[in-house]
């Protein structure tokens, strides 16, 4: 009986309860609309991140503080074998995509044609590894993508992708016919003079028997030290130029074959991985095989640790962090509108229904079952709103995702489709859901309480 | 809903239906002190039409919700049904009421959103009795109002007189000890305060409860078995009609 009272009276004042449900609705489609654009972000980022870096990777101990220092030091010597344990794994293999060693470096990249060089953030990866790991799309924010040549490949270790800047900065714009490229200012003869060492070059012409090869691909010369610490020239031939997210990075980065990155780093030495990358199914299974790697590790008595992609990847962390932030403040708001709106129409509603309140009490229900009613009046139309609110959302979200806008979310170079995530987002909505219910219920708990504490005689007095 | 397990009029026969000694009530008006009530004492005696008459603001809406237990008297002692009503804490008053004391208003009182039948029903929802008795007592209220086929009608597709039908219905479905009824005729004409006169009479008859009125209604007091004059806040005249 109290919820059948509690809904009639909701359809008493039909224009006033409708301006409520709307009030609440809209709030719902809010929380709907930024919570799933915010998700598809996420899911973007993580995207991003786990094709680039993979979710988890292993180094040896201590390299991830310090190993930039010296990465040559810092190496896995025994990468095969780890690699080989990891995929048999029998708690591990089911939930692998692959595992696959990679090389991190710095050096100097000269285009000694117009002696021109720079520092560079150089990785090593095998070809075939790395396009399998830029094909994963566990949320299908991937799925308008079109792969083209990665520019790497399995069958020629010289073959290399760099940044957009760093082709810049090393006059290959023409060669790569990369547009927007300023006009190179001409050189004054005191930099032209003293641009490179001139050893360099020839260095790098002794260790270059494959130039015939690459046709028109531009060559770039990476110096770096060994883990000897003795100078190592070798040549890469620039596939293309790919845009990164940001300019430090666009200046810098060099995607190489592994096996060039392993010569370069470790010359004639023992070759080592810097770190051995795992690329899982699905994202949620960073923590068990993180437990599992450190526990086979300490089978086996190596001296490795786990990093996953939010560690080795700041941005990320700090993104979602943002983004987050931003939800919650929304939420807030709506929250508050929410409260307002629901404690304005049950005050309205008490003053209203003051007689009615007095006769019941004089019938003789409780001053707890007058606030009940009240707040079963406060649920309902949370309710009713935020269902409608969360419906309408998703319907609206459904017709967003088919316009088909793009942009450039933070951290990326290229536009990708502006989309919200509609599926997988059930706790979103329940969320948003129970949040909205539970404002509503809340801001009746107010005008409840006052027309509870109303007294009987004063309440049948009144007109 | 409640249990019923405070104390009922059955557990006291023998004395009045209400019993004031030295009762009296004064308000406390934003630092104005208005005295409604001076000191009465009287008793209204069980299974009869009592009404309380005077002239308007003489006290009688006043002595009618301290019986109902809806107000409380600032100095003496009130019984109703034999209880101390002072000696009830706000939740065991509004218990006492509910099993104990109807109310039927000048102005109807139904509840908007009910139908005819689940305004009868309501009271006995509140008193916690089983589905199948409820829907058996509140058909045989209707019934007896005469309103059996208006059971579903809302309050506002009802007309006046059928109006103060349903709310002596309600009030007499729990089977009260005491019913009040403040000015129940004023708002409906001659012909339909007579049917509702004769109606209550015949059920005040049948279900033996007491019954007192605070009325201006010539046509009701001349109904009445007791009358209770008040004037200024003090009983004037105590006149039995009609002998118990």
């Amino acid at each position: 009986m109290l919820f059948t009272i509690a809904f009639r009276n909701i359809l008493r004042n039909k224009r006033r309860s409708l301006m409520t449900l709307l009030a609440i609705a809209v709030g719902g489609i809010a929380l709907v609309l930024f919570g799933e654009f915010v998700a598809f972000v996420k899911v973007g980022l993580e995207t991003n991140a786990v094709q680039n870096v993979g979710h988890l990777t292993v180094y040896r101990t201590g390299y991830f503080d310090y190993g930039a220092g010296n990465p040559a030091a810092f190496g896995i010597g025994n990468y095969e074998q780890v690699a080989r344990a990891i995929a048999a794994d029998p708690e591990i293999e089911p939930t692998l995509n692959l595992v696959t060693p990679t090389v991190s470096l710095t050096g100097i990249a000269g285009n000694f044609d117009i002696d021109a060089s720079k520092t560079f953030l150089g990785t090593g990866y095998v070809p075939s590894d790395r396009d399998r790991m830029l094909r994963w799309d566990e949320h299908g924010v991937s799925r308008h993508r079109v792969f083209g040549d990665s520019g790497l490949s399995d069958g020629d270790e010289t073959r290399g992708v760099v940044g957009v800047g760093l082709a810049r900065v090393l006059g290959l714009c023409e060669k790569l016919k990369i547009a927007d490229c300023p006009p190179r200012p001409s050189l004054t003869s005191a930099t032209a003079t003293t641009s490179a060492p001139a050893d360099l070059p020839s260095l790098a012409a002794e260790g270059d028997a494959t130039s015939d090869l690459h046709g028109d691909a531009p060559r770039l010369d990476l110096l770096a030290a060994t883990a000897s610490g003795a100078p190592n020239v070798m040549s890469l031939y620039v596939s293309h130029a790919e845009p990164q997210g940001a300019r430090e990075l666009d200046e810098n980065v060099v995607v190489m074959n592994f096996s060039l990155a392993q010569k370069l780093l470790y010359g004639r030495g023992e070759r080592k991985a810097v770190g051995l990358v795992l690329q899982l199914h699905h994202t949620a299974d960073i923590e068990p095989v993180r437990a599992r790697l450190t526990q086979l590790f300490k089978d086996h008595n190596w001296d490795l640790e786990v990093r996953d992609f939010a560690e080795r990847e700041p941005f990320y962390r700090q993104a979602v962090g943002m983004f987050n932030a931003i939800f919650l403040f929304i939420s807030l708001i709506m929250g508050v509108i929410v409260l307002f709106t629901v404690v304005n129409t049950m005050g309205m509603s008490v003053v209203e229904r003051t007689n009615e309140i007095g006769t019941s009490r004089a019938m003789g229900v409780r001053r707890g079952g007058i606030r009940q009613l009240f707040v079963a009046e406060g649920a309902m139309l949370g309710a009713l709103g935020a269902t409608a609110g969360v419906l309408a959302g998703q319907a609206l979200a459904t017709l967003f995702n088919r316009m088909g806008a793009t942009w450039t979310p933070p951290g990326q170079a290229a536009p990708r489709p502006l989309e919200v995530l509609t599926s997988d987002v059930h706790g979103l909505l329940l969320g948003a859901w129970i949040g909205l219910v539970v404002m509503a219920t809340v801001a009746a708990v107010v005008p409840a309480n006052r027309a509870a504490q109303l007294k009987v005689v004063d309440a049948l007095r009144h007109i | 809903m409640m249990a019923a397990t405070s104390r009922t009029p059955e557990d006291d026969r023998s004395g009045p239906a209400v019993r004031f000694r030295d009762v009296g009530k004064v308000y406390d008006d934003d630092g104005l002190r208005v005295t409604a009530i001076k000191s009465v004492s009287f008793d209204i005696p069980r299974r009869r039409f009592a009404m309380i008459v005077g002239p308007s603001g003489s006290g009688k809406t006043t002595l009618l919700n301290l019986i109902g237990c809806i107000d409380t008297p600032t100095s003496g002692r009130l019984e109703v049904c034999g209880q101390d009503i002072a000696a009830l804490t706000d939740q065991a008053l509004t218990d006492f009421r509910s099993q104990n004391i109807a109310f039927v208003f000048q102005n109807f009182n139904l509840l908007p959103v009910l139908t005819a039948y689940e305004n009868v029903d309501y009271p006995l929802l509140l008193l916690g009795v089983p589905a199948r008795e409820r829907r058996e007592r509140t058909m045989a209220m209707l019934e007896s109002v005469g309103l059996a086929d208006k059971r579903d009608h809302r309050p506002n597709q009802l007309s006046g007189g059928q109006k103060q039908r349903v709310a002596i219905a309600r009030a007499l479905v729990k089977r009260p000890a005491v019913v009040l009824a403040d000015e129940p005729t004023a708002n409906l004409d001659s012909r339909t305060g007579a049917e509702v006169i004769l109606l209550m009479r015949k059920i005040q008859e049948d279900t033996a409860a007491s019954f007192v009125f605070s009325t201006h209604d010539p046509q009701l007091i001349s109904h009445a078995d007791e009358t209770f004059v008040i004037r200024d806040g003090e009983l004037a005249e105590h006149r039995i009609e009609r002998a118990a």
